[in-house]
């Protein structure tokens, strides 16, 4: 089974509750727990390999062309964590069983748990930098789903939104991290970053690189200044929290610093920033867990003061150190999620988390009381519980930094007052809640809970008592091969797993903490009243009130920038062409090049002074629509001249037809808009305005001049050269069109058609008062079809299509084409519209315009397609010689039938604007039955 | 010749520009019609002006460039699909909101609501 398969069969996976949950939950429980357990059986198949000192990788090629390749790995480390996370995870599925009462999603709850696992998963074994910190970010939304599965509570959604907020954050700042570590060693294969520690620490970005992985990593475990989102977070249900705080989420920022430790680790920098903030999240935690009255507030400040020990651990530069991180980041998830599993009971069971409330639950519960103070003394660090052993070597390699030169003996010192804290507030854990005093004021009659709902508690306290006293047996092979991962290439430095080391300092500080610990509990009404002093902040509003603030800013700024005047967004843009436009003019020494000019004759100078005065009198007469629009039509017509005179027929006679068809589509428009437009623009605008278009106008004019003065390299020879040989045409523009370029004109053809759709569907059902007289009163002619324009166009009609027909056929070799052969025979039906009407055209011309666009774009694609059948590349065009008695030689070619759907996209488009805008003259509205 | 093409280019980019920048509907889409077509001319003259001759093998001496033809071609028949989508489109503005003011500003006497993309972000 390839490794693959985890990941896949856990996706899967997600799926199974959502089918299951119908079948009761018992099923439900099991079917969801298969998954991981195939998951888990196939990790635990693969240790003895690695056990043995192998790293199992596996590549799967994934897009080679673009350098992506999915692989994945497990050595020690990986192999930890896996186990770590399936086997808490199977516990925690099992549990939730009988937390979450049967009213409430469980099959959505196991499928967000499920997908958040398998993202925990594809985070320790992803081999490929890149495919981290995906897993990274989907654990991010998978556990904002989970923290807000109760999302009726206003406080669940806000703690899954700070905590998506930080850790996203976090993450992002993990990419750019990846990147540029990427970038250095020139590779995301984590095998081979992971060989070049030495390249990434000498290199100049380090700081930076470093910086931006902890950020994401303290982020994500929740170190200090970035731990308020933890407390909030635990308005998830418990299974939860006791999940996502004990193996996984939070771990998964001690992950990457233990995975990237031989790559970032054994700087000066690291070991400062990473000891220190791991110091004071340390700290800071557990002073703040002994005044929480939340049971689980109290158990999410002991999970961040333990995260902070083991990055401190971590930021220690001796060997030891980084052992008796792994040691207690297993010791820390065993012990953690039996006491949220202890909690979370303690919650269902008697109705209440708040520890005020709680007490002398011992005569109720005292099976759960037992297992809790089992999980509660190791999380104390009491002998012969796991706690001890990892907190044990953590003071003892206390003992030996040098970090803070000669302040280094802080660190102990604080240390020790960290383990004080975590006696406390362990012994208040219990005490408060099992001793004490007879209960009074309990929401209902404490109990024991379901037999089952106790199993991975018990599990996990045997766990946590087996390691305590049989530690090298349990855990010694999987602790010495996960710290080869962090001590790569380097013979492990020698440690023993045993509870008694002698008499030594490490000792003699446990006992302090432990003496110390029931002093503080016993004097901790005085501790209370001391603290009351301070005001507390709630870290959730303070973050809520950011958040609005930043809101509001923003949504200031969106106001000011769109307001809604198009004049306004115009008229930035324009400024901005003309800034990013006028600089690198002004560098341009002279506009005019070397090519030399052609000459001018009197007929081109009177053609350009109309074509100024059309253009000119447009700008000032605009205000009279109709004047302006037959200003803007002598412009065209000028414009279609040029580029007769400038050797482009075929342009000239598109730009001709369109003319026609644009000029006849504004009348029409215009028929509706108001025939005027008022004077309203105040001088200072128009002066503004006139500023920015003369600016643009002569620097536009500037660079024009100086482009056409300059000789051209063209790649226009490889189509003059091979139009006749490889697309068997003479007109080398039709060729571009529908061979060279044709993919470009199916993609331009399938826009008209999309365009001429809309502007259907904008003409549906629109209400617009018709005029009955223009604007000076006068009213419309009654004899809106005059006979002799009946006649002549009716006469015109079958000549006009003659003349596309010819138009379309000698496109290929001669001016022409589908694209005009389509506007002219547009014209000539348009024409038809006009002359008779509406109601004379609708019986005579059953076309349906939006099949035509249809039929004209499937053409083009499946002439496309057609190639694919000789096993040519799509578009690829056909074309042959026939022999025809009586006409003589023709030639055939794919392109025409290309171009046969073009001709017909651009009939069906015109037709379908013009004749619909048309027939809103008439009692033929367009509606959607209609057509 | 160049000189006289560049001007031509420049007073209609002027034109259209000006237009552009005015309040309502129509002589934005006037406006926008100017603009194609200076930019158009533009877009041509990138194969530089060339005063005989045609694009078709064998029947002439001197061969213009034929790739901005082609483009140019297809750039005309778009640009007459977006002007025909934007003059709906005013009408259509027209028909639902009772006025053709593109300005952002609601027009005195338009009853509230009337501007669509204010009444959304709210």
């Amino acid at each position: 089974m390839s490794l693959f398969w985890i990941p896949v069969l856990l996706l899967l996976g997600c799926l199974v509750p959502l089918v299951a949950q119908r079948l009761g939950r018992n099923i439900c429980t099991g079917m969801t727990m298969l998954a991981p357990a195939v998951a888990l059986a196939k990790i635990v198949s693969l240790a003895p390999q690695v056990l043995a000192g192998k790293t199992v990788t596996e590549y799967f090629q994934w897009m080679p062309s673009a350098g992506l390749t999915l692989s994945l790995r497990v050595d020690g480390l990986a192999l930890l964590f896996a186990l770590l996370i399936l086997g808490i995870g199977l516990l925690i599925i099992f549990y939730a069983r009988y937390y979450l009462s049967a009213n409430e999603a469980v099959g959505r709850f196991y499928a967000y748990l499920i997908l958040f696992m398998t993202a925990m998963l594809s985070i320790v074994l992803a081999n490929n930098l890149l495919q981290l910190w995906m897993a990274w970010e989907i654990t991010s939304i998978s556990s904002f789903l989970l923290i807000s599965f109760w999302s009726f509570k206003s406080e669940s959604r806000k703690g899954a939104r700070m905590a998506l907020t930080i850790t996203g954050a976090g993450g992002l700042a993990l990419l750019a991290g990846m990147l540029l570590i990427g970038d250095i060693v020139g590779s995301y294969d984590l095998s081979k970053v992971l060989s070049s520690g030495d390249t990434i620490r000498d290199h100049a970005l380090y700081p930076v690189v470093l910086t931006l992985v902890l950020l994401g990593a303290f982020t994500k475990s929740a170190q200090f200044p970035f731990h308020f989102w933890l407390p909030h977070a635990m308005a998830a249900p418990t299974p939860v929290s006791a999940y996502l705080h004990s193996a996984t989420m939070v771990k998964a920022g001690i992950f990457l610093l233990a995975l990237l430790y031989p790559v970032l680790a054994g700087t000066e920098l690291w070991f400062f920033v990473v000891s220190m903030t791991g110091l004071m999240t340390f700290l800071i935690g557990a002073y703040i867990a002994l005044f929480k009255h939340d049971l689980k507030g109290l158990l999410a400040y002991s999970t961040i003061s333990h995260l902070g020990l083991i990055t401190l651990l971590l930021g220690m530069n001796t060997q030891l150190s980084a052992i008796a991180a792994l040691f207690h980041i297993m010791n820390h998830a065993v012990f953690k999620a039996s006491l949220f599993m202890a909690a979370g009971i303690i919650d269902h069971e008697a109705g209440t988390r708040d520890m005020r409330k709680l007490s002398g639950l011992w005569q109720f519960m005292p099976h759960t009381a037992t297992l809790a103070m089992v999980s509660a003394a190791s999380m104390a660090g009491i002998p012969l519980f796991n706690g001890f052993l990892s907190k044990e070597m953590f003071f003892a390699e206390t003992l030996e930094q040098v970090t803070l030169g000669s302040l280094s003996w802080m660190i102990p010192v604080l240390a020790t007052v960290g383990g004080v804290l975590s006696v406390a507030y362990s012994l208040r854990f219990i005490h408060d809640v099992f001793f004490n005093k007879e209960p009074d004021d309990l929401p209902k009659t404490p109990h024991e809970p379901p037999r089952y709902m106790k199993v991975p508690v018990e599990l996990l306290v045997v766990l946590c008592l087996m390691v305590g006293m049989f530690p090298d047996f349990m855990v010694g092979d999987i602790l010495a091969i996960s710290s080869t991962s962090l001590l790569p290439n380097q013979p492990l430095p020698d440690y023993s797993l045993s509870i008694w080391h002698g008499l030594n300092l490490p000792l003699l500080m446990s006992v302090v903490a432990i003496l110390g610990g029931l002093l503080v509990y016993a004097y901790r009404q005085r501790l209370y009243r001391f603290q009351s002093q301070f005001s507390e902040t709630d870290a959730k509003l303070v973050f809520e009130r950011g958040i609005q603030g930043v809101v509001a800013q923003a949504s200031r700024l969106n106001n000011w920038l769109s307001n809604g005047s198009l004049q306004r967004y115009v008229g930035v843009l324009l400024l901005l062409v003309i800034v990013v436009t006028a600089i690198p003019l002004m560098q341009l020494n002279s506009a005019a090049g070397r090519v030399p000019h052609q000459s001018v004759n009197g007929i081109e100078i009177t053609l350009a002074v109309l074509l100024c005065i059309s253009a000119v009198v447009t700008a000032v007469l605009h205000k009279r629509r109709m004047v302006a629009l037959i200003t803007v039509s002598v412009v065209g017509l000028v414009v279609s001249v040029a580029f007769a005179r400038f050797a482009a027929p075929d342009l000239a006679l598109t730009q001709l037809a369109v003319e026609i068809v644009t000029v006849i589509l504004l009348m029409l428009a215009l028929f509706f808009l108001p025939q005027k437009t008022p004077a309203e623009s105040s001088p200072v605008r128009i002066v503004r305005d006139l500023a920015i278009a003369a600016l643009l106008g002569g620097i536009v004019a500037t660079i024009n001049y100086a482009m056409i003065t300059r000789p051209l390299d063209s790649i226009s020879d490889f189509f003059l050269a091979n139009s006749k040989t490889g697309g068997g045409g003479t007109n080398v523009v039709n060729v571009i069109l529908v061979d060279f370029r044709g993919f470009d004109t199916l993609g331009e053809i399938t826009v008209l058609g999309i365009a001429a759709l809309g502007i259907f569907k904008l003409l549906t059902r629109i209400r617009l008062a018709m005029p009955s007289a223009n604007d000076k009163g006068i009213a419309w002619s009654e004899d809106a079809h005059p006979p002799v324009l009946v006649m002549i166009s009716q006469s015109l009609l079958p000549l006009a299509l003659l003349v596309s027909a010819f138009i379309f056929i000698r496109g290929h070799n001669l001016p022409g084409g589908g694209f005009i052969a389509g506007l002219v025979t547009s014209v000539a039906l348009i024409q038809q519209y006009i002359a008779h009407g509406v109601d004379w055209i609708k019986p005579r011309i059953k076309v349906n315009y939006q099949n035509l666009i249809a039929w004209g774009v499937l053409m083009a694609v499946l002439t496309g397609i057609g190639s694919w059948v000789f096993d040519r590349p799509f578009l690829t065009s056909w074309f042959d010689y026939f022999d025809i008695p009586w006409i003589g030689e023709i030639e055939l070619a794919s392109a025409m039938i290309f171009d046969l759907g073009v001709y017909l996209t651009v009939v069906g488009a015109t037709l379908l604007i013009l004749a619909n805008l048309g027939k809103l003259t008439t009692e033929h509205r367009p509606t959607v039955r209609d057509e | 010749m160049e000189l006289l093409y560049s001007l031509c280019v420049g007073v209609m980019t002027f034109s259209g520009v000006f237009l552009c920048l005015r309040g309502r509907t129509f002589p934005v889409v006037v406006g926008l019609i100017m603009l194609g077509y200076a930019v158009n001319l533009f877009l041509f003259s990138s194969g530089r002006l060339s005063l005989t001759g045609a694009a078709i093998l064998k029947k002439a001496e001197n061969y213009p460039d034929p790739l901005p033809q082609a483009l140019v071609l297809t750039a005309i028949v778009i640009g007459f699909a977006m002007i025909a989508f934007i003059v709906i489109l005013s009408m259509r503005a027209r028909a639902d909101l009772g006025n053709d003011y593109v300005d952002g500003k609601e027009p005195p006497g338009t009853p509230r609501g009337g501007d669509v993309h204010r009444s959304k972000s709210k």
